[in-house]
């Protein structure tokens, strides 16, 4: 009996200690161990994101130039069960074979920490009606909705940039984390420069899911979900007529034209040619147009505008004059004899028939290569520097302070500095000290050693309408938030050159307009001030430049053209920014309806690039 | 005369009492595991609904237990162990396949798994066997027969494929232990499932070296007895036989899913994915929880079915994880209750069959109870049995319940009761 009652004893002893360890084991993993917890959420809680409408891009007219256009994308949950899926049936509303079905699944999974992965992108209308219907028989799928860009006008690819979905680059770049992978980003353009306007803030949903990934309800009655906020809309400085008017005249054509409101800088349009529809460049139409357009040998999507360097040409004369007489080296009396070119020892620099003893002011009308020639030799050759090289030296920090040989910092992408050479150039190539003017004469007639892009060149025509300052060339007017644009677009930039120089020139670019090379170009009741160049091109015709700006009195417009292997400046570049100028000053359609047919229908492009 | 004594008026109410809180909270988990919002509350076609029906019937057949005679139970006890084998024996011929073990038999609509009530026989039968006139457990011949009976049963659910159910016929050497098996046999039996873990966890080499120094540090103490010198070097022979054996018997003898389990348990696989995923999820489960619980219905898992099995094996899980510690600890505390009351009834019978078949039920919920919620909390490899009066399930519910009510209704009678069949 007692014997009885001790194995009872250790029976239920047996069992106490059974339960005391549980309850000890259940006391540290429901209030010791916190991570039960999180993994609980993790298992059960899965975050929707509720996407922005991403803002309007207008242009300073407020016209609607980008809106958005709706998206659907297939979406997974990853990693992807795929548990009672009826495989077959959901390849068949796809229209796509397993093959496929097992590739878009692996890679959906490739990042499988973020709990989804885009099957595919882009419905098309028949696979989303279809999929619409049978959703509830794939418990991993969902569809996203996301908004693509649309664009009004097929114009402005280059200024506006466009979004795409998020590189891994991108993503690991981050530092807010609010990316994550298939959200569209602005990739180039506008869209990149003001993404962290136009984005928004993206919203969340949290709603529980079973272990199917099925979405069973709200998540604490939505108490932690959060609306999107649109983006802002963007108000650019384009003026969508002017730039959609010069895509016309451009047509057919490989060149560009810049053309900027002096007074702010703004960009008032920027034409690359050829361009191409922004529309097919948008996220649903990209996959498709890209590799056409990668392979045009005209390039559409090289931004000629911002990245083309050319030998400025004649144009490059006013900076030259400028600089005399900043210099003192010259005066606008200062007379150089023309005989018929610029002889130099064994050099000759050639020139065209006209007045022999030109002044400053007819130099530049009938632009005369001596005459800059010997502005080069004096600037070259004073006094007051110990060395050509100190006098070269010298000569750059106008060019650099004009814009030339450096980065504007103008927010389109891509943009190149141009070519400016440092003295260490010149001395690598004919040794320290042993070069002069002689070696680099042709920088006088803007040949030789020297390369600026297009909207360096409208850049020039701004400061000289300025009479000697500039603001950074920008694409962005305001925003809609109130938000102010990024200060280096406001800060003013001062060249070297003295204010009361400019008139002289100014003067002198009048009188090209009016009765000098650029005659034909002339508007009834604008006062055009402008300066023709023909670039020089050992690979094929020379190339058309001019730049301009108008009125002479509180210029509104300044602008750059340049039409490649097209011959004259007076023939193709000046009539294009004539026509221009008069579209921006004037507002209604010109007079000079032959001249701008003859515009819009000329073909320039070489056959060997057709 | 008898008939008026065959109800007699002491039932022991707690024993129910403690049931029908149980069989309740079982039921509630249930309808919260598989709730939908908008479920009509007595559809007998959702688990909820089946398991509320098959609560009615199993109640209706423990209280009709009261209509017999007492002593009923104890003459046909071999009856009714021969009847349950016969029926594990059709299944074993006809019966039904699901999850690779053959274990239900189809009657009517119904499905029945013998096996649940396989457990019941078997306490009847060595109730009566061991309560015999002259059986005596301390003689090697009687013990034989006793584990005989014991192991007919438990092969033949284990020739159905169910390791788990075919283990809980061991909870019945605790009986054994009672009616005086020697208490070395049980400390054999814990030591050889030590060696068993610690082979696994630091392979047979190294037990056996461990053995052979502890056994040096004993035989240094007493070096000239022989006798002890003779015994230490038994036990490490043995050890290390045992030890190697375990190895063996691991590697050849399981299932690669019970060898992964095993492994599992004792950390030495990572595999929350796989075969670790029911015990990972489920302790996820219970582990967020928290102190409180996050509310009846309000489980997030349990919502989403994350743990898989969790109206079954791992009903524990959505208790854990909607009434969090509190709610864990009072259900432990209401079956250690149970179990513990069973104890003391089965100690309070004066006759020796009641009290042997008291103990059985006492084991058989014991080892059910004990080894669920260990493999729900990850203390236990996962060893597919349900967790008596909760788990869903028609049979296993119908047979705990007569298990139990037979125990409340020959305890009923006790003292009228006294040493009858082998003694008359």
């Amino acid at each position: 009996m007692i014997d009885g009652i001790v194995r009872r004893n250790i029976f239920i002893g047996m069992m106490l200690a059974v339960s005391f360890s549980f309850m000890a084991r259940l006391f540290y993993l429901q209030v010791i161990d916190k991570s039960y917890t999180d993994f609980a959420n993790q298992n059960a809680r899965k975050v929707l994101t509720k996407y922005p409408v991403r803002g309007l891009i207008l242009d300073r007219n407020n016209k609607l130039i980008v809106f958005n256009d709706v998206v659907y994308d297939l979406m997974v949950n990853t990693p992807t069960r795929l548990k009672n899926f009826d495989t077959a049936y959901f390849c068949s509303l796809m229209e796509i074979d397993l093959m496929e079905f097992k590739q878009r699944i692996l890679k959906a999974n490739q990042m499988a920490y973020l709990r989804k992965g885009v099957f595919k992108k882009n419905l098309n209308a028949p696979q989303f009606a279809n999929l619409q219907e049978s959703m509830y028989a794939f418990g991993d799928f969902f569809i996203e909705m996301r908004t693509d860009r649309k664009y009004e006008s097929p114009v402005g690819s280059h200024v506006l940039g466009y979004i795409g979905e998020i590189s891994r680059k991108e993503l690991e770049k981050q530092n807010d984390e609010y990316y994550s992978m298939g959200d569209y980003v602005g990739k180039s353009g506008m869209e990149q420069f003001y993404e962290d306007i136009l984005r928004g803030v993206k919203g969340e949903e949290v709603v529980l899911v079973d272990h199917m990934g099925r979405i069973k309800g709200a998540f604490a009655e939505g108490r932690f979900d959060t609306e999107p906020e649109s983006g802002s809309f963007v108000v650019s400085s384009i003026d969508l007529e002017l730039q959609e008017y010069g895509e016309l005249l451009m047509k057919d054509k490989i060149g560009s034209v810049v053309a900027i409101e002096p007074s702010t800088g703004e960009i008032l349009a920027l034409i690359s040619s050829p361009s191409y529809d922004p529309n097919m460049f948008n996220v649903r139409n990209r996959g498709l147009y890209y590799p056409i357009l990668a392979q045009d040998k005209t390039k559409p999507l090289y931004n000629r505008a911002v990245m083309a360097m050319y030998p400025p040409g004649s144009v490059f004369k006013l900076v030259m004059a400028l600089v005399g007489l900043e210099e003192g080296v010259i005066s606008p009396d200062t007379r150089y004899t023309c005989y018929n070119g610029f002889r130099l020892g064994n050099l000759f620099i050639r020139c065209h028939p006209h007045n022999p003893q030109p002044d400053l002011e007819m130099s530049i009308s009938t632009s005369c290569n001596a005459y800059y020639c010997n502005v080069f030799r004096a600037v070259m050759t004073q006094e007051k520097f110990k060395s050509q090289r100190d006098a070269y030296e010298n000569w750059t920090k106008y060019m650099f302070d004009f814009g030339l040989g450096k980065t504007l910092g103008i927010d389109v992408n891509n943009e190149t500095p141009g070519i400016i050479k440092k003295p260490e150039y010149f001395d690598k190539i004919y040794g320290e000290g042993s070069w002069k003017y002689s070696n680099i004469i042709s920088l006088a007639i803007g040949q030789g050693e020297l390369g600026i892009t297009p909207v360096q060149m409208a850049n020039i025509a701004a400061i000289i309408a300025n009479r000697g300052f500039y603001y950074v060339p920008h694409t962005i007017r305001k925003f809609e938030n109130g938000k102010r644009i990024p200060a280096v677009y406001t800060k003013k930039h001062l060249s070297r050159v003295s204010a009361y120089n400019y008139e002289v020139v100014v003067e002198a670019m009048a009188k090209v307009v009016l009765q000098g090379t650029a005659a034909g170009s002339k508007i009834k009741d604008i006062e055009v001030c402008g300066k023709t160049g023909t670039v020089q091109n050992p690979h094929g015709e020379n190339h058309s430049v001019f730049i301009a700006f108008a009125p002479k009195i509180n210029p509104k417009i300044a602008i750059a053209t340049v039409v490649e292997n097209s011959g004259y400046g007076s023939t193709w570049a000046a009539p294009i920014a004539s026509l221009m100028i008069e579209k921006y000053i004037q507002r209604d359609s010109t007079d000079r309806k032959a001249l701008e047919e003859r515009i819009m229908k000329a073909g320039l492009i070489p056959d060997n690039l057709k | 005369m008898r008939e008026e004594k065959i109800y007699s008026g002491s039932t022991d109410w707690p024993v129910i009492i403690l049931y029908l809180m149980l069989c309740s909270i079982g039921v509630m988990s249930i309808y919260s595991s598989s709730y939908e919002t908008g479920g009509s509350l007595f559809d007998f076609g959702t688990k909820y609904g089946k398991q509320l029906l098959w609560f009615g019937i199993s109640l209706a057949a423990g209280f009709s237990l009261f209509l017999f005679d007492s002593r009923f139970f104890n003459v046909f006890a071999y009856l009714f162990y021969a009847i349950f084998l016969g029926l594990l024996l059709i299944v074993l011929l006809v019966g039904r396949e699901t999850f690779g073990s053959k274990s239900w038999i189809e009657i009517g609509g119904f499905s029945l798994q013998p096996s649940e009530f396989a457990k019941l026989g078997t306490a009847l039968a060595l109730g009566r066997y061991l309560s015999e006139y002259g059986t005596d457990v301390r003689k090697w011949s009687h013990r034989l027969k006793a584990i005989m009976i014991i192991c007919v049963p438990m092969l033949m659910v284990l020739l159905q494929g169910d390791a788990g159910s075919s283990l809980v016929f061991m909870a019945f050497v605790f009986v054994l232990y009672r009616e005086g098996l020697p208490g070395f046999i049980l400390v054999l039996g814990f030591g050889l499932a030590l060696i068993f873990v610690l082979t696994l966890l630091f392979g047979p080499g190294i037990i056996t070296m461990v053995a052979f120094f502890i056994c040096l540090i004993f035989a240094s103490f007493g070096f000239r007895r022989k006798q002890l010198l003779a015994l230490l070097l038994v036990i490490v022979v043995v050890v290390a036989a045992c030890s190697f054996s375990v190895q063996y018997v691991f590697d050849n003898a399981l299932k690669v899913h019970q060898k992964k389990r095993i492994l599992v348990t004792l950390k030495l696989l990572d595999d929350p994915k796989g075969f670790g995923y029911n015990v990972n999820q489920s302790k996820i489960a219970i582990g967020s929880g928290g102190f409180w619980g996050k509310g009846y219905l309000q489980g997030t898992q349990t919502k989403g079915d994350f743990v898989p099995e969790q109206t079954t094996d791992f009903i524990f899980s959505n208790i854990g994880e909607e009434f969090g510690m509190v709610g864990t600890w009072l259900l432990v505390i209401l079956y250690t209750m149970l179990l513990v009351r069973i104890v003391f009834i089965a100690e309070r019978q004066k006759n020796r069959f009641n009290r042997i078949y008291c103990y059985g039920v006492a084991s058989i919920l014991f080892f059910h109870f004990a080894v669920n919620i260990g493999m729900a909390i990850d203390l236990l490899p996962v060893i597919g049995i349900p967790l008596p009066f909760l788990s869903y399930g028609g049979s296993s519910l119908l047979a705990f319940t007569l298990l139990l009510f037979l125990l409340v209704r020959l305890d009923a009678n006790r003292e009228h009761e006294l040493d009858t069949i082998g003694k008359s």
